[in-house]
């Protein structure tokens, strides 16, 4: 394997200087975020090469577990933040739950089971596998999210009608709710079937990089691709099911917040 | 068969008593923001009031179950509510909704017929006009058989003449089987054709009932 010089990552950054000069030429007015964009990602990455070697070189379950919880909770504010509509305090606490319950048994599922690790804390294996779990996760239910609470709101009618017919709320929200768990998987699904012919994927791509036998890249590139996707739909499934009933009270009511006066 | 006591919904409602007799047509009438609408959404728990009790069939509403309840008194939007898909979809969703057994394509078709809905059952729903969509909406909740309707008045954007065939189409049907229809309209005229007991509201009070 080639080890990067410093001088020669320094080459690399050419192909910002392209893009600014690019926008540049052509007036659109992106420097800044280009600029920031590339600071951002060269910064968090030297201090996370640095934080991983640390972690490798002082193997302990406490730290593995801290760098979980940090990762868990930065997802989760995340989706706080990233999502489009505004985020009830029972639907927060949902959203924090089903990444916490999705993403934590399908990673301990993985890392026991499918690959076998030990010590159950190597942080080799435990925090970058953590990493593509819990950021797939965050993306999907961001997405599901998103289009629950739209759902809510523009087929608040649609909904209401139904509980007038005598609908439970679980019915009346059916609809909407699977078009939430839909939303959220397709791209996950989607990217499954790119895989291989698209494009290779990074962690796969990286292996291969640093040497490791294709097949066996292969072989923990699917296996991630199955957890992934375990992990998507596990966390996504946990907060359609429960994220639904935030929108109505123990009367079967429609309780939609932030509207003034919502039933009338 | 309901009888209000104390009702009171935010600044909306304030009934000190009211009774609605049974197998009869209801008419509540009053000006737009008197409080029609969620009278009736009170009597079918789709809002619950802030204090004050409400009986149907002389057990408090606080004890019956919110589902259960309106799977006999359901309420017929301003609106009408169509769902994506076919006629014959919309007709049957109010059944699946309140878990009921699906009727026969020709109960749905004599439905339709009941409300002078000349269409088929696998027309699309989202095409018909907007009186149209009320008389299926209509035929849907006909089909249920509950044991209360509750009419709140079609959208002002229907003209006379379908609001009138819609509400003749109810009123003759809860006549001929000993149904109780309570119905919100702002028409005086079409109260006087049609009720047998009229209660007029004025900010959320009962300011006149009177037997038709």
């Amino acid at each position: 394997m080639i080890d990067l010089q410093f001088s020669q990552l320094i080459t690399a950054y050419v192909f910002i200087l392209l893009l600014l000069f690019i926008v540049r030429v052509r007036g659109i007015s992106r420097e800044k975020e280009i600029l920031i964009s590339t600071l951002r990602m060269t910064i968090q990455l030297i201090l996370t090469g640095y934080i991983l070697v640390y972690l490798f070189e002082h193997i302990s379950p406490f730290f593995t577990v801290l760098v979980i919880a940090i990762m868990e909770l930065f997802a989760i504010f995340n989706i706080y933040k990233r999502t489009k509509v505004k985020l009830s305090y029972a639907l927060k606490k949902i959203i924090a739950i089903s990444m916490l319950l999705g993403t934590l048994s399908s990673l301990i599922y993985f890392l026991l089971i499918v690959i076998n690790i030990s010590p159950w804390y190597d942080p080799r294996y435990f925090i970058p596998i953590a990493g593509m779990m819990i950021g797939n996760s965050m993306t999907g239910i961001s997405l599901g999210v998103d289009r629950l609470v739209d759902g809510m709101k523009t087929q608040k009618q649609l909904v209401e009608a139904a509980l007038m017919l005598g609908a439970t709320s679980k019915a009346a929200a059916k609809q909407i709710a699977d078009n939430a768990f839909d939303a959220s998987i397709l791209p996950t699904i989607n990217s499954m079937v790119g895989t291989g012919i698209v494009f290779l994927p990074g962690m796969m791509t990286g292996q291969i990089l640093a040497g490791i036998s294709p097949i066996t890249a292969i072989e923990y590139q699917i296996a991630i691709l199955l957890g992934i996707l375990g992990s998507v739909a596990l966390t996504v499934i946990i907060f359609v099911h429960f994220g639904y009933k935030t929108f109505f009270n123990k009367e079967s009511q429609l309780i939609i917040e932030d509207s003034s006066n919502p039933v009338l | 068969m309901f009888e209000l006591k104390q009702v009171k919904y935010q600044d909306i409602i304030d009934i000190k008593e009211l009774i609605i007799e049974r197998n009869k047509v209801t008419c509540i009438i009053g000006e737009s923001g008197s409080g029609k609408s969620t009278l009736i959404k009170l009597l079918n728990k789709l809002i619950s009031c802030d204090c004050g009790e409400i009986y149907y069939n002389s057990k408090s509403l606080n004890e019956l179950d919110s589902v259960e309840l309106r799977r006999s008194v359901i309420m017929l939007p301003q609106t009408p509510a169509i769902f994506p898909g076919s006629i014959k979809e919309n007709l049957l969703i109010g059944l699946k909704f309140a878990e009921k057994p699906l009727a026969e394509d020709e109960k749905l078709s004599s439905a339709l017929q009941f409300v002078k809905l000349k269409k088929g059952l696998a027309e699309d729903a989202d095409k018909l006009s907007g009186g149209e969509k009320q008389r299926l909406a209509l035929a849907r909740v006909i089909l249920m058989e509950p044991e209360v309707f509750l009419l709140d008045e079609p959208s002002s954007a229907l003209d006379e003449e379908t609001e009138q065939l819609i509400i003749e189409a109810i009123v003759q049907y809860c006549r001929l089987n000993k149904k109780t229809l309570i119905m919100v309209t702002h028409s005086k005229k079409i109260a006087k054709t049609f009720a047998e007991r009229t209660i007029e509201l004025r900010n959320g009070k009962v300011l006149a009932e009177r037997e038709e």
